[in-house]
């Protein structure tokens, strides 16, 4: 790793400072992200301010029909809270088949957010609960927050704060995971309302979406088997670990699964 | 940059750069070489320590953020010549073969403790090494010291 300055600040406010004043700054919350690719020269930031320091960013509160999580709440937190347990089991599942045991108490909901990776879990959690992240200096829907692989709305230095999930009546995330990574091959994530069904796909393409025909006939009928044979569509991703068709078919699989996992 | 750490006990101030990884300050600062560097890309687990009780992948952690923590290592189990239950059951158990793995398979085994208790059932503790990697594939015997290890810190309260 190319040596950095290290900023530790004690408030949001100084978090701000300190990023602006450090040259090519970075933000550093559980790192299990960013410093892999500092380790590898991907990122070579001057400056890198730990939010490990600032009060109140791990705080998870019931607010009516959300669930709010501060951005520095690791997953760990995340899979065990009782609040989210309680609330959106589904959730605290989808934050149990992050990485593994020592990658989830390190690894923060704001990292992973903020980073957007196309085949992270959260996203697919977002789109489907109708997430809302907030920042230091603004509050997005998740519609307008997601913009793609790797893109996010965030601003240089735009520090997530905490990030809201509407508290559906019934969810679940089923996921297929590359055997090495951990990272989903795809994902999916069904959370049912009583406005409709909601239905977040991670990993398929070059963002995570919303997948539509399976929310019409989700919302139509709430079982795995209307889904039966649905195949998802739009530009897919092929790599060396799965090709465009063979994600399209295994998102149907994941979905059929995640229904059921939410009726069973 | 001074970064007061409790490490297996002890608690100092050290002088470490931004950019050194807690398994660098462990292993070449403070010559506690039983902590591994593996895969240094958070895969392996052989780096594996706990930082305040709980375990973390220290090829993948900057010992400056922890200031204040407290640090445990595979050095720091045992008291004296008395292995600590979890260590005496790998031993006991043949739950090694080269032995490089080891120090991070020991602390994953109290991780596993602390998140399920020692009651802990093997199929629990198959699934939770997901993130320790044994290439003697020793890991039916490692599954069988963790669960007879978490047995023994029943009833020797470790």
């Amino acid at each position: 790793m190319r040596e950095f300055a290290l900023e530790r600040p004690a408030t949001l406010a100084a978090a701000v400072a300190a990023f602006a004043a450090g040259g090519e700054a970075a933000l550093l919350a559980g790192g299990h992200t960013l410093l892999p690719a500092m380790k590898s020269r991907l990122r070579m930031p001057d400056t890198l301010v730990d939010l490990g320091n600032v009060p109140g960013l791990a705080a998870i509160t019931r607010d009516g029909n959300r669930i709010w999580i501060g951005a520095m709440a690791t997953h760990a937190t995340v899979a065990a809270d009782p609040a989210i347990l309680g609330a959106i089991p589904g959730l605290a599942r989808l934050a149990l088949l992050i990485g593994d045991p020592q990658v989830r108490n390190r690894g923060t909901l704001g990292g992973a957010v903020a980073n957007n990776d196309p085949s992270a879990d959260y996203p697919a959690a977002m789109l489907a609960l109708d997430a809302i992240v907030e920042t230091d200096r603004a509050t997005y829907p998740v519609a307008d927050f997601l913009q793609g692989m790797f893109a996010t709305a965030l601003a240089d230095g735009e520090i997530i704060t905490r990030v809201s999930f509407a508290v559906p009546t019934h969810a679940a995330y089923a996921k297929f995971r590359h055997p090495a990574s951990r990272y989903a091959v795809v994902g999916v994530f069904v959370a049912k309302f009583d406005s409709g069904v909601r239905v977040g796909v991670t990993g398929a393409g070059p963002g995570a979406t919303r997948w539509p025909a399976a929310e019409a006939a989700l919302s139509a009928r709430f079982d795995a088997t209307a889904v039966d044979g649905l195949v998802l569509g739009g530009d897919l991703n092929t790599d060396i670990h799965a090709s465009a068709e063979y994600r399209a078919h295994l998102a149907g699989v994941m979905l059929g699964r995640a229904v059921a996992e939410a009726t069973g | 940059m001074h970064t007061t750490l409790t490490i297996n006990g002890t608690r100092a101030a050290h002088d470490v750069s931004p950019a050194t990884l807690l398994v660098d300050l462990l292993r070449d600062g403070l010559g506690l070489t039983g902590t591994h560097v593996g895969c240094d890309t958070s895969q392996c687990g052989a780096c594996n320590v706990l930082v305040d009780g709980r375990a973390v992948k220290a090829c993948t952690v900057l010992a400056a953020t922890l200031d204040g923590a407290a640090v445990t290592t595979i050095e720091g189990l045992a008291h004296g010549e008395a292995l600590h239950p979890m260590q005496a059951a790998f031993k006991e158990h043949h739950g090694l073969q080269c032995g490089f793995c080891t120090p991070g398979m020991v602390i994953a085994g109290l991780e596993i403790v602390r998140r399920h208790g020692t009651a802990v059932d093997e199929a629990t503790i198959a699934h939770d090494l997901e993130g320790n990697l044994c290439r003697c594939t020793g890991y039916r015997n490692i599954v069988t010291a963790i669960a007879a290890g978490a047995r023994a810190m029943e009833t020797t309260h470790a």
